[in-house]
Protein backbone atom coordinates (compact mmCIF):
# COMPACT_ATOMS: atom_id res chain seq x y z
CA UNK A 1 0.00 0.00 0.00
CA UNK A 2 1.28 3.49 -0.75
CA UNK A 3 1.66 5.61 2.30
CA UNK A 4 -0.07 8.97 2.48
CA UNK A 5 3.29 10.47 3.43
CA UNK A 6 6.63 8.76 3.36
CA UNK A 7 9.83 10.48 4.45
CA UNK A 8 13.12 8.70 3.84
CA UNK A 9 16.35 9.92 5.41
CA UNK A 10 15.44 13.60 5.27
CA UNK A 11 18.31 15.86 6.19
CA UNK A 12 18.87 19.60 5.86
CA UNK A 13 21.53 22.02 6.99
CA UNK A 14 21.51 25.78 7.27
CA UNK A 15 25.18 26.55 6.69
CA UNK A 16 27.19 24.52 9.20
CA UNK A 17 24.09 23.89 11.32
CA UNK A 18 22.49 20.47 10.76
CA UNK A 19 18.82 21.08 11.41
CA UNK A 20 17.44 17.68 10.47
CA UNK A 21 19.29 14.40 10.06
CA UNK A 22 18.13 11.03 8.81
CA UNK A 23 14.44 11.57 9.44
CA UNK A 24 12.38 8.64 8.20
CA UNK A 25 8.68 8.56 8.92
CA UNK A 26 5.63 6.92 7.44
CA UNK A 27 2.02 7.97 7.68
CA UNK A 28 -0.31 5.31 6.35
CA UNK A 29 -3.72 6.31 7.52
CA UNK A 30 -5.70 9.31 8.74
CA UNK A 31 -4.73 9.97 12.33
CA UNK A 32 -3.83 12.78 14.66
CA UNK A 33 -0.08 13.18 14.93
CA UNK A 34 1.83 15.58 17.17
CA UNK A 35 5.31 16.60 16.13
CA UNK A 36 6.80 17.56 19.46
CA UNK A 37 10.11 18.97 20.58
CA UNK A 38 11.66 22.07 22.07
CA UNK A 39 12.39 25.31 20.16
CA UNK A 40 14.73 25.09 17.22
CA UNK A 41 14.55 21.34 16.92
CA UNK A 42 13.43 21.44 13.30
CA UNK A 43 9.66 20.93 13.64
CA UNK A 44 8.72 23.82 11.37
CA UNK A 45 11.43 22.96 8.86
CA UNK A 46 10.18 19.39 8.67
CA UNK A 47 6.60 20.55 8.15
CA UNK A 48 7.61 22.94 5.40
CA UNK A 49 9.53 20.15 3.65
CA UNK A 50 6.43 17.95 3.77
CA UNK A 51 4.38 20.89 2.49
CA UNK A 52 6.68 21.08 -0.52
CA UNK A 53 7.79 24.61 0.34
CA UNK A 54 11.47 23.89 0.74
CA UNK A 55 14.17 22.50 -1.47
CA UNK A 56 17.83 21.87 -0.81
CA UNK A 57 17.37 18.91 1.53
CA UNK A 58 18.68 15.38 1.22
CA UNK A 59 16.51 12.29 1.19
CA UNK A 60 13.03 12.07 -0.28
CA UNK A 61 9.60 13.08 0.85
CA UNK A 62 6.72 11.43 -0.96
CA UNK A 63 3.04 12.20 -0.78
CA UNK A 64 0.74 9.49 -2.15
CA UNK A 65 3.77 7.80 -3.68
CA UNK A 66 5.02 10.85 -5.57
CA UNK A 67 7.89 13.12 -4.55
CA UNK A 68 6.45 16.36 -3.14
CA UNK A 69 8.77 18.36 -5.39
CA UNK A 70 7.34 16.68 -8.49
CA UNK A 71 3.68 17.30 -7.78
CA UNK A 72 1.89 19.98 -9.75
CA UNK A 73 1.30 22.65 -7.16
CA UNK A 74 -2.38 22.86 -7.84
CA UNK A 75 -3.00 19.11 -7.53
CA UNK A 76 -0.86 19.05 -4.41
CA UNK A 77 -2.81 21.92 -2.84
CA UNK A 78 -6.06 20.04 -3.35
CA UNK A 79 -4.74 17.25 -1.15
CA UNK A 80 -2.42 18.90 1.33
CA UNK A 81 -2.98 22.15 3.22
CA UNK A 82 -0.41 23.92 5.34
CA UNK A 83 -1.14 26.37 8.16
CA UNK A 84 1.85 28.56 9.04
CA UNK A 85 2.37 29.69 12.60
CA UNK A 86 1.80 33.31 11.79
CA UNK A 87 1.05 35.49 8.83
CA UNK A 88 1.85 39.14 8.34
CA UNK A 89 -0.17 40.99 5.75
CA UNK A 90 0.93 44.17 4.03
CA UNK A 91 -2.41 44.92 2.45
CA UNK A 92 -5.96 45.26 3.79
CA UNK A 93 -7.55 41.88 3.12
CA UNK A 94 -10.53 40.95 5.29
CA UNK A 95 -10.40 37.75 7.34
CA UNK A 96 -13.02 36.30 5.06
CA UNK A 97 -11.03 37.07 1.92
CA UNK A 98 -8.10 35.22 3.47
CA UNK A 99 -10.35 32.21 4.04
CA UNK A 100 -11.62 32.39 0.47
CA UNK A 101 -8.05 32.15 -0.81
CA UNK A 102 -8.12 28.54 0.38
CA UNK A 103 -10.50 27.84 -2.48
CA UNK A 104 -8.02 28.83 -5.19
CA UNK A 105 -6.82 25.28 -5.96
CA UNK A 106 -10.42 24.21 -6.55
CA UNK A 107 -11.59 27.31 -8.34
CA UNK A 108 -12.06 27.22 -12.05
CA UNK A 109 -13.37 30.69 -12.72
CA UNK A 110 -12.90 34.33 -11.98
CA UNK A 111 -15.61 34.39 -9.30
CA UNK A 112 -16.31 32.05 -6.41
CA UNK A 113 -18.91 29.36 -7.00
CA UNK A 114 -21.72 28.38 -4.64
CA UNK A 115 -19.63 25.36 -3.79
CA UNK A 116 -16.76 27.68 -2.74
CA UNK A 117 -19.10 29.80 -0.63
CA UNK A 118 -20.47 26.72 1.10
CA UNK A 119 -16.99 25.43 1.95
CA UNK A 120 -15.98 28.84 3.30
CA UNK A 121 -19.15 29.19 5.33
CA UNK A 122 -18.49 25.81 6.92
CA UNK A 123 -14.84 26.61 7.64
CA UNK A 124 -15.80 29.91 9.27
CA UNK A 125 -18.34 28.13 11.41
CA UNK A 126 -15.96 25.36 12.48
CA UNK A 127 -13.28 27.81 13.58
CA UNK A 128 -15.78 30.11 15.28
CA UNK A 129 -14.55 33.19 13.40
CA UNK A 130 -17.91 34.50 12.14
CA UNK A 131 -17.69 37.43 14.52
CA UNK A 132 -14.62 38.90 12.88
CA UNK A 133 -14.95 37.54 9.35
CA UNK A 134 -15.51 41.00 7.90
CA UNK A 135 -12.65 42.69 9.70
CA UNK A 136 -9.26 43.63 8.32
CA UNK A 137 -6.94 40.68 8.96
CA UNK A 138 -4.25 43.04 10.21
CA UNK A 139 -6.53 44.32 12.96
CA UNK A 140 -6.99 40.84 14.45
CA UNK A 141 -5.18 39.41 17.45
CA UNK A 142 -2.65 36.62 17.05
CA UNK A 143 -5.15 33.99 18.15
CA UNK A 144 -7.86 35.27 15.84
CA UNK A 145 -5.39 35.22 12.95
CA UNK A 146 -4.55 31.60 13.69
CA UNK A 147 -8.22 30.70 13.47
CA UNK A 148 -8.51 32.53 10.15
CA UNK A 149 -5.49 30.67 8.75
CA UNK A 150 -6.92 27.36 9.93
CA UNK A 151 -10.26 28.24 8.34
CA UNK A 152 -8.47 29.01 5.08
CA UNK A 153 -6.83 25.58 5.17
CA UNK A 154 -10.14 23.89 5.97
CA UNK A 155 -11.77 25.67 3.04
CA UNK A 156 -9.12 23.99 0.93
CA UNK A 157 -10.80 20.65 1.86
CA UNK A 158 -7.52 18.77 2.12
CA UNK A 159 -6.83 15.15 2.96
CA UNK A 160 -3.69 16.09 4.85
CA UNK A 161 -3.54 19.06 7.20
CA UNK A 162 -0.14 20.31 8.34
CA UNK A 163 -0.16 22.84 11.15
CA UNK A 164 2.75 24.73 12.66
CA UNK A 165 1.99 25.53 16.31
CA UNK A 166 -1.68 26.15 15.51
CA UNK A 167 -2.62 27.16 19.04
CA UNK A 168 0.43 29.13 20.16
CA UNK A 169 -1.50 32.39 20.40
CA UNK A 170 -4.90 31.01 21.33
CA UNK A 171 -6.73 31.49 24.59
CA UNK A 172 -7.35 28.33 26.63
CA UNK A 173 -10.91 27.71 25.51
CA UNK A 174 -9.97 28.00 21.85
CA UNK A 175 -6.88 25.81 22.29
CA UNK A 176 -9.12 22.98 23.42
CA UNK A 177 -11.77 23.78 20.82
CA UNK A 178 -9.25 23.74 17.97
CA UNK A 179 -7.62 20.53 19.14
CA UNK A 180 -10.92 18.74 19.49
CA UNK A 181 -11.86 20.02 16.03
CA UNK A 182 -8.59 18.67 14.62
CA UNK A 183 -9.16 15.36 16.41
CA UNK A 184 -12.64 15.14 14.92
CA UNK A 185 -11.29 15.87 11.45
CA UNK A 186 -8.75 13.08 11.83
CA UNK A 187 -11.67 10.81 12.67
CA UNK A 188 -13.36 11.95 9.45
CA UNK A 189 -10.46 10.75 7.33
CA UNK A 190 -7.92 13.59 7.39
CA UNK A 191 -4.31 13.03 8.35
CA UNK A 192 -3.54 15.86 10.79
CA UNK A 193 0.06 16.64 11.73
CA UNK A 194 0.66 19.45 14.21
CA UNK A 195 3.99 20.78 15.33
CA UNK A 196 3.69 21.73 18.98
CA UNK A 197 5.60 22.08 22.19
CA UNK A 198 2.52 21.84 24.34
CA UNK A 199 2.92 18.29 25.56
CA UNK A 200 -0.40 18.09 27.36
CA UNK A 201 -2.33 19.01 24.23
CA UNK A 202 -0.20 16.54 22.31
CA UNK A 203 -0.81 13.84 24.89
CA UNK A 204 -4.54 14.39 25.27
CA UNK A 205 -5.52 14.68 21.64
CA UNK A 206 -3.01 12.72 19.54
CA UNK A 207 -2.99 9.12 18.39
CA UNK A 208 0.69 9.30 17.77
CA UNK A 209 3.55 11.50 18.94
CA UNK A 210 6.77 12.01 17.02
CA UNK A 211 9.34 13.41 19.40
CA UNK A 212 12.30 15.29 17.94
CA UNK A 213 15.60 16.06 19.60
CA UNK A 214 18.32 18.02 17.80
CA UNK A 215 17.07 17.03 14.37
CA UNK A 216 16.57 13.34 15.18
CA UNK A 217 13.46 11.32 15.89
CA UNK A 218 13.83 9.97 19.42
CA UNK A 219 10.34 8.54 19.76
CA UNK A 220 7.50 7.69 17.40
CA UNK A 221 4.69 5.99 19.29
CA UNK A 222 1.48 6.53 21.19
CA UNK A 223 1.51 9.50 23.59
CA UNK A 224 2.10 7.49 26.77
CA UNK A 225 5.14 5.76 25.38
CA UNK A 226 6.58 8.67 23.38
CA UNK A 227 6.12 11.13 26.21
CA UNK A 228 7.47 8.98 29.01
CA UNK A 229 8.97 10.82 31.95
CA UNK A 230 12.47 9.77 30.89
CA UNK A 231 12.05 10.93 27.30
CA UNK A 232 10.61 14.28 28.34
CA UNK A 233 13.47 14.73 30.76
CA UNK A 234 15.99 13.88 28.07
CA UNK A 235 14.51 16.09 25.34
CA UNK A 236 13.14 19.07 27.25
CA UNK A 237 15.49 19.15 30.25
CA UNK A 238 12.66 19.33 32.74
CA UNK A 239 11.43 16.97 35.43
CA UNK A 240 8.07 15.65 34.26
CA UNK A 241 5.51 13.66 36.11
CA UNK A 242 2.37 11.98 34.88
CA UNK A 243 -0.44 12.59 37.32
CA UNK A 244 -4.01 11.38 37.36
CA UNK A 245 -6.46 14.21 37.60
CA UNK A 246 -9.62 14.14 39.68
CA UNK A 247 -11.63 13.36 36.55
CA UNK A 248 -9.45 10.35 35.90
CA UNK A 249 -7.54 11.75 32.91
CA UNK A 250 -3.79 11.65 32.83
CA UNK A 251 -1.88 14.92 32.81
CA UNK A 252 1.78 15.83 32.69
CA UNK A 253 3.18 18.28 35.18
CA UNK A 254 6.58 19.87 34.88
CA UNK A 255 9.24 21.19 37.16
CA UNK A 256 12.71 22.55 36.58
CA UNK A 257 15.22 19.75 36.40
CA UNK A 258 17.36 19.68 39.53
CA UNK A 259 20.42 21.84 39.17
CA UNK A 260 19.61 22.68 35.58
CA UNK A 261 20.17 26.18 34.38
CA UNK A 262 20.22 27.71 30.95
CA UNK B 1 -26.74 39.01 2.49
CA UNK B 2 -25.12 36.50 4.82
CA UNK B 3 -21.86 37.49 6.47
CA UNK B 4 -20.08 35.00 4.22
CA UNK B 5 -20.97 37.03 1.15
CA UNK B 6 -20.75 40.58 2.35
CA UNK B 7 -17.20 41.30 1.27
CA UNK B 8 -16.50 39.00 -1.59
CA UNK B 9 -16.13 40.13 -5.15
CA UNK B 10 -19.35 39.40 -6.97
CA UNK B 11 -20.13 39.98 -10.63
CA UNK B 12 -22.38 42.79 -9.46
CA UNK B 13 -19.67 44.61 -7.50
CA UNK B 14 -17.26 44.24 -10.40
CA UNK B 15 -19.90 45.60 -12.79
CA UNK B 16 -20.50 48.64 -10.60
CA UNK B 17 -16.78 49.42 -10.41
CA UNK B 18 -16.28 48.87 -14.15
CA UNK B 19 -19.22 51.07 -15.10
CA UNK B 20 -18.04 53.85 -12.80
CA UNK B 21 -14.51 53.60 -14.19
CA UNK B 22 -15.61 53.50 -17.80
CA UNK B 23 -17.89 56.48 -17.19
CA UNK B 24 -14.95 58.43 -15.77
CA UNK B 25 -12.85 57.57 -18.81
CA UNK B 26 -15.64 58.47 -21.22
CA UNK B 27 -16.21 61.81 -19.51
CA UNK B 28 -12.50 62.54 -19.88
CA UNK B 29 -12.63 61.71 -23.57
CA UNK B 30 -15.55 64.08 -24.11
CA UNK B 31 -14.69 66.93 -21.78
CA UNK B 32 -10.88 67.17 -21.52
CA UNK B 33 -10.36 67.98 -25.24
CA UNK B 34 -12.80 70.88 -24.94
CA UNK B 35 -10.68 72.57 -22.31
CA UNK B 36 -7.80 74.71 -23.51
CA UNK B 37 -6.57 78.18 -24.33
CA UNK B 38 -8.88 78.48 -27.32
CA UNK B 39 -12.49 77.40 -26.97
CA UNK B 40 -13.74 74.62 -29.11
CA UNK B 41 -17.22 73.37 -29.95
CA UNK B 42 -17.89 69.65 -29.95
CA UNK B 43 -20.70 70.15 -32.46
CA UNK B 44 -18.47 72.02 -34.91
CA UNK B 45 -15.71 69.45 -34.45
CA UNK B 46 -18.00 66.55 -35.31
CA UNK B 47 -19.46 68.51 -38.20
CA UNK B 48 -15.95 68.62 -39.66
CA UNK B 49 -15.56 72.38 -39.46
CA UNK B 50 -12.06 73.86 -39.36
CA UNK B 51 -10.33 74.67 -37.00
CA UNK B 52 -12.42 72.91 -34.34
CA UNK B 53 -12.24 69.69 -36.26
CA UNK B 54 -8.45 69.74 -36.57
CA UNK B 55 -7.92 70.87 -32.99
CA UNK B 56 -10.23 68.25 -31.53
CA UNK B 57 -9.27 65.18 -33.58
CA UNK B 58 -5.74 66.15 -34.55
CA UNK B 59 -4.34 67.58 -31.35
CA UNK B 60 -6.34 67.44 -28.18
CA UNK B 61 -8.14 64.09 -28.48
CA UNK B 62 -4.95 62.13 -29.29
CA UNK B 63 -3.28 63.80 -26.36
CA UNK B 64 -6.12 62.84 -24.02
CA UNK B 65 -6.11 59.29 -25.35
CA UNK B 66 -2.36 59.06 -24.78
CA UNK B 67 -2.70 60.28 -21.22
CA UNK B 68 -5.49 57.76 -20.63
CA UNK B 69 -3.36 54.88 -21.88
CA UNK B 70 -0.33 56.00 -19.89
CA UNK B 71 -2.27 56.59 -16.69
CA UNK B 72 -3.97 53.21 -16.93
CA UNK B 73 -0.76 51.33 -17.70
CA UNK B 74 1.25 53.02 -14.94
CA UNK B 75 -1.47 52.48 -12.34
CA UNK B 76 -1.99 48.82 -13.08
CA UNK B 77 1.77 48.23 -13.22
CA UNK B 78 2.18 50.00 -9.87
CA UNK B 79 -0.61 47.93 -8.36
CA UNK B 80 1.05 44.76 -9.65
CA UNK B 81 4.51 45.61 -8.36
CA UNK B 82 3.14 46.56 -4.94
CA UNK B 83 1.56 43.12 -4.66
CA UNK B 84 4.46 41.14 -6.07
CA UNK B 85 7.00 42.86 -3.83
CA UNK B 86 4.55 43.23 -0.92
CA UNK B 87 5.87 46.75 -0.69
CA UNK B 88 3.47 49.63 -0.26
CA UNK B 89 6.01 52.02 -1.75
CA UNK B 90 6.68 50.08 -4.94
CA UNK B 91 6.01 51.89 -8.20
CA UNK B 92 6.49 50.95 -11.86
CA UNK B 93 9.90 52.60 -11.49
CA UNK B 94 11.13 50.72 -8.42
CA UNK B 95 12.65 47.89 -10.40
CA UNK B 96 14.74 50.03 -12.69
CA UNK B 97 12.98 49.52 -16.00
CA UNK B 98 11.99 53.13 -16.39
CA UNK B 99 15.44 54.40 -15.58
CA UNK B 100 16.69 51.92 -18.18
CA UNK B 101 14.28 53.49 -20.66
CA UNK B 102 15.46 56.93 -19.61
CA UNK B 103 19.09 55.99 -20.08
CA UNK B 104 18.27 54.75 -23.57
CA UNK B 105 16.49 57.99 -24.36
CA UNK B 106 19.30 60.11 -22.95
CA UNK B 107 21.86 58.21 -25.05
CA UNK B 108 19.72 58.79 -28.14
CA UNK B 109 19.53 62.51 -27.34
CA UNK B 110 23.26 62.85 -26.66
CA UNK B 111 24.36 60.93 -29.74
CA UNK B 112 21.61 62.25 -31.97
CA UNK B 113 20.11 58.90 -33.04
CA UNK B 114 17.15 59.47 -35.33
CA UNK B 115 16.07 55.85 -35.65
CA UNK B 116 16.86 52.89 -33.43
CA UNK B 117 15.80 49.37 -34.37
CA UNK B 118 13.44 50.81 -36.97
CA UNK B 119 11.63 52.97 -34.43
CA UNK B 120 11.84 56.72 -33.96
CA UNK B 121 15.19 57.36 -32.21
CA UNK B 122 14.29 58.19 -28.63
CA UNK B 123 11.43 55.74 -28.49
CA UNK B 124 13.44 52.85 -29.86
CA UNK B 125 16.44 53.62 -27.66
CA UNK B 126 14.20 53.80 -24.59
CA UNK B 127 12.63 50.41 -25.31
CA UNK B 128 16.07 48.94 -25.89
CA UNK B 129 17.40 50.46 -22.66
CA UNK B 130 14.43 49.11 -20.71
CA UNK B 131 14.90 45.64 -22.19
CA UNK B 132 18.59 45.48 -21.35
CA UNK B 133 17.98 46.72 -17.81
CA UNK B 134 15.25 44.11 -17.37
CA UNK B 135 17.61 41.32 -18.38
CA UNK B 136 20.30 42.56 -16.00
CA UNK B 137 17.84 42.75 -13.10
CA UNK B 138 16.61 39.23 -13.84
CA UNK B 139 20.17 37.92 -13.96
CA UNK B 140 20.95 39.57 -10.63
CA UNK B 141 17.70 38.53 -8.96
CA UNK B 142 17.56 34.86 -9.92
CA UNK B 143 19.66 32.41 -8.00
CA UNK B 144 19.66 29.47 -10.36
CA UNK B 145 16.03 28.73 -11.10
CA UNK B 146 14.82 30.40 -7.92
CA UNK B 147 13.74 33.96 -7.57
CA UNK B 148 12.06 35.64 -4.63
CA UNK B 149 10.40 39.00 -4.35
CA UNK B 150 13.19 39.96 -1.99
CA UNK B 151 16.01 39.30 -4.46
CA UNK B 152 13.97 40.96 -7.19
CA UNK B 153 13.45 44.08 -5.10
CA UNK B 154 17.07 44.21 -4.04
CA UNK B 155 18.37 43.62 -7.57
CA UNK B 156 15.91 46.10 -9.08
CA UNK B 157 16.69 48.89 -6.64
CA UNK B 158 20.46 48.42 -7.05
CA UNK B 159 20.34 48.46 -10.85
CA UNK B 160 18.00 51.44 -10.69
CA UNK B 161 20.60 53.34 -8.69
CA UNK B 162 23.42 52.44 -11.06
CA UNK B 163 21.44 53.38 -14.16
CA UNK B 164 20.30 56.66 -12.62
CA UNK B 165 23.88 57.67 -11.94
CA UNK B 166 24.81 56.79 -15.52
CA UNK B 167 22.09 59.18 -16.66
CA UNK B 168 23.57 61.90 -14.47
CA UNK B 169 27.00 61.17 -15.87
CA UNK B 170 25.81 61.58 -19.46
CA UNK B 171 23.81 64.65 -18.53
CA UNK B 172 26.92 66.17 -17.03
CA UNK B 173 28.87 65.63 -20.23
CA UNK B 174 26.12 66.90 -22.52
CA UNK B 175 26.02 70.28 -24.26
CA UNK B 176 23.57 72.93 -23.13
CA UNK B 177 21.11 72.17 -25.92
CA UNK B 178 21.23 68.42 -25.26
CA UNK B 179 21.04 69.05 -21.56
CA UNK B 180 17.82 70.96 -22.03
CA UNK B 181 16.37 68.14 -24.12
CA UNK B 182 17.40 65.63 -21.48
CA UNK B 183 15.79 67.54 -18.64
CA UNK B 184 12.65 68.05 -20.70
CA UNK B 185 12.47 64.32 -21.40
CA UNK B 186 13.22 63.25 -17.83
CA UNK B 187 10.40 65.44 -16.50
CA UNK B 188 7.88 63.42 -18.44
CA UNK B 189 5.66 65.04 -21.03
CA UNK B 190 2.49 64.14 -22.79
CA UNK B 191 2.71 65.66 -26.25
CA UNK B 192 0.05 65.18 -28.91
CA UNK B 193 1.12 61.85 -30.44
CA UNK B 194 1.03 60.52 -34.00
CA UNK B 195 -1.95 58.22 -34.57
CA UNK B 196 0.46 55.36 -35.27
CA UNK B 197 2.15 55.85 -31.88
CA UNK B 198 -1.23 55.79 -30.20
CA UNK B 199 -2.23 52.57 -31.96
CA UNK B 200 1.08 50.88 -31.18
CA UNK B 201 0.81 51.83 -27.53
CA UNK B 202 -2.78 50.64 -27.30
CA UNK B 203 -1.82 47.31 -28.84
CA UNK B 204 0.92 46.94 -26.22
CA UNK B 205 -1.00 48.18 -23.20
CA UNK B 206 -4.57 46.95 -23.52
CA UNK B 207 -4.04 43.17 -23.98
CA UNK B 208 -1.34 43.12 -21.28
CA UNK B 209 -3.64 44.89 -18.84
CA UNK B 210 -6.58 42.60 -19.58
CA UNK B 211 -4.32 39.59 -19.11
CA UNK B 212 -3.17 40.89 -15.73
CA UNK B 213 -6.77 41.44 -14.63
CA UNK B 214 -7.68 37.88 -15.59
CA UNK B 215 -4.90 36.58 -13.33
CA UNK B 216 -6.22 38.63 -10.40
CA UNK B 217 -6.80 35.72 -8.01
CA UNK B 218 -3.15 34.73 -8.30
CA UNK B 219 -1.98 38.26 -7.55
CA UNK B 220 -4.14 38.08 -4.41
CA UNK B 221 -2.15 35.07 -3.24
CA UNK B 222 1.16 36.71 -4.09
CA UNK B 223 0.13 39.82 -2.16
CA UNK B 224 -0.12 37.66 0.96
CA UNK B 225 3.16 35.81 0.56
CA UNK B 226 5.13 33.37 -1.53
CA UNK B 227 4.68 30.33 0.74
CA UNK B 228 1.05 31.19 1.09
CA UNK B 229 0.69 31.26 -2.68
CA UNK B 230 2.63 28.02 -3.10
CA UNK B 231 0.50 26.14 -0.60
CA UNK B 232 -2.58 27.30 -2.44
CA UNK B 233 -1.57 25.73 -5.68
CA UNK B 234 0.40 28.28 -7.72
CA UNK B 235 4.08 28.62 -8.50
CA UNK B 236 5.39 31.84 -6.94
CA UNK B 237 8.61 31.94 -8.96
CA UNK B 238 6.69 31.69 -12.22
CA UNK B 239 4.19 34.34 -11.17
CA UNK B 240 7.00 36.65 -10.12
CA UNK B 241 8.59 36.27 -13.52
CA UNK B 242 5.34 36.77 -15.43
CA UNK B 243 4.38 39.74 -13.28
CA UNK B 244 7.77 41.35 -13.54
CA UNK B 245 7.87 40.97 -17.32
CA UNK B 246 4.30 42.21 -17.83
CA UNK B 247 4.62 45.16 -15.45
CA UNK B 248 7.98 46.16 -16.91
CA UNK B 249 6.61 45.90 -20.43
CA UNK B 250 3.78 48.28 -19.54
CA UNK B 251 6.09 50.72 -17.77
CA UNK B 252 8.66 50.63 -20.56
CA UNK B 253 6.15 51.09 -23.36
CA UNK B 254 4.67 54.13 -21.67
CA UNK B 255 7.95 55.63 -20.51
CA UNK B 256 9.43 55.33 -23.98
CA UNK B 257 6.69 57.60 -25.33
CA UNK B 258 6.27 60.12 -22.53
CA UNK B 259 9.32 59.93 -20.30
CA UNK B 260 8.90 59.00 -16.66
CA UNK B 261 5.68 60.27 -15.09
CA UNK B 262 5.82 59.80 -11.36
CA UNK B 263 3.27 59.25 -8.65
CA UNK B 264 0.36 57.87 -10.74
CA UNK B 265 1.43 54.29 -10.16
CA UNK B 266 1.82 54.89 -6.45
CA UNK B 267 -1.16 56.99 -5.50
CA UNK B 268 -3.96 55.54 -7.63
CA UNK B 269 -3.75 51.90 -6.46
CA UNK B 270 -3.41 53.01 -2.84
CA UNK B 271 -6.40 55.30 -2.97
CA UNK B 272 -8.46 52.54 -4.55
CA UNK B 273 -7.28 49.98 -2.01
CA UNK B 274 -8.67 52.22 0.73
CA UNK B 275 -12.03 52.28 -0.99
CA UNK B 276 -12.29 48.81 -2.52
CA UNK B 277 -10.04 46.57 -0.44
CA UNK B 278 -7.17 44.52 -1.76
CA UNK B 279 -8.88 41.97 -4.00
CA UNK B 280 -7.18 42.37 -7.37
CA UNK B 281 -10.28 41.34 -9.25
CA UNK B 282 -11.66 44.78 -8.40
CA UNK B 283 -8.43 46.60 -7.75
CA UNK B 284 -6.71 45.95 -11.08
CA UNK B 285 -9.46 46.98 -13.48
CA UNK B 286 -10.27 49.93 -11.21
CA UNK B 287 -6.60 50.96 -11.13
CA UNK B 288 -6.48 50.95 -14.90
CA UNK B 289 -9.67 52.93 -15.47
CA UNK B 290 -9.34 55.46 -12.66
CA UNK B 291 -5.60 55.79 -13.22
CA UNK B 292 -6.36 56.61 -16.85
CA UNK B 293 -8.88 59.27 -15.87
CA UNK B 294 -6.56 60.66 -13.20
CA UNK B 295 -3.69 61.25 -15.60
CA UNK B 296 -5.98 62.68 -18.29
CA UNK B 297 -7.32 65.20 -15.79
CA UNK B 298 -3.85 66.06 -14.48
CA UNK B 299 -2.60 66.61 -18.01
CA UNK B 300 -5.55 68.81 -18.87
CA UNK B 301 -4.91 70.92 -15.81
CA UNK B 302 -1.16 70.98 -16.50
CA UNK B 303 -1.61 72.39 -19.98
CA UNK B 304 -4.23 74.99 -19.07
CA UNK B 305 -3.63 76.28 -15.55
CA UNK B 306 -0.81 78.69 -16.48
CA UNK B 307 0.04 80.40 -19.71
CA UNK B 308 2.95 77.95 -20.10
CA UNK B 309 2.43 74.21 -19.97
CA UNK B 310 3.60 72.52 -16.78
CA UNK B 311 5.21 69.07 -16.87
CA UNK B 312 2.43 66.66 -15.99
CA UNK B 313 4.65 64.93 -13.38
CA UNK B 314 4.53 68.10 -11.31
CA UNK B 315 0.75 68.02 -11.34
CA UNK B 316 0.38 64.30 -10.58
CA UNK B 317 2.37 64.75 -7.39
CA UNK B 318 0.83 68.12 -6.46
CA UNK B 319 -2.71 66.82 -6.94
CA UNK B 320 -2.17 63.18 -6.02
CA UNK B 321 -0.18 63.62 -2.83
CA UNK B 322 -2.48 65.88 -0.85
CA UNK B 323 -5.67 64.17 -2.02
CA UNK B 324 -4.26 60.82 -0.99
CA UNK B 325 -3.31 62.13 2.43
CA UNK B 326 -6.80 63.56 2.85
CA UNK B 327 -8.32 60.20 1.91
CA UNK B 328 -6.03 58.38 4.30
CA UNK B 329 -6.86 60.67 7.19
CA UNK B 330 -10.60 60.57 6.66
CA UNK B 331 -10.40 56.80 6.50
CA UNK B 332 -8.22 56.48 9.58
CA UNK B 333 -10.81 58.18 11.70
CA UNK B 334 -13.53 55.75 10.73
CA UNK B 335 -11.67 52.43 10.77
CA UNK B 336 -9.04 50.59 12.70
CA UNK B 337 -6.16 51.37 10.39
Amino acid sequence: MTAILELSSIGISFGPLKVLEEISLRFDSPEMVALAGPNGVGKSTLLSIIAGLRSGYTGTCKAYGKDVQRWKRRDFARKIAFVPQSLKLDFPFTAEEVVFMGRTPHAGGFFESDRDREAVRRAIELTDMGEFAARDFRALSGGERQRVMLASALAQEPQVLLLDEPTSFLDLAHQFAIYSLLRRLSGEGILVITATHDLNLAASYSDRVVLLKKGHVVADAGPCEALSVEKIGDVFHVRAEWVRRVDGRAWITFDAAPGDTL
Amino acid sequence: MSPAEAHVVTPRRLAVVMIAGLAAVLLCVLICPLIGPSTLSLRRAFAGQWPDNQMFFGVRLPRVLLSLLCGGALSIAGCLFQSLLRDNLATPYTLGVSSGASLGAVIAICFGFHTVAGLPGIWGAAMLGAGITLLIVLAVASEGSRMSSFTLLLGGVMINGVVTSLIMLLHNLASVRESFAIVHWLMGNIDPPEPSTLVALAVAVLPTSVGLCLMARRWNLMAVGEDWAASRGVSPARLLLIGYLAGSFLAAAVTAVTGPIGFVGLVVPHALRLKLGSDHRLLMPASFLFGAAFLAICDTVARTIFSVELPVSVLTALVGGPSFIALLRSRRRSLWL
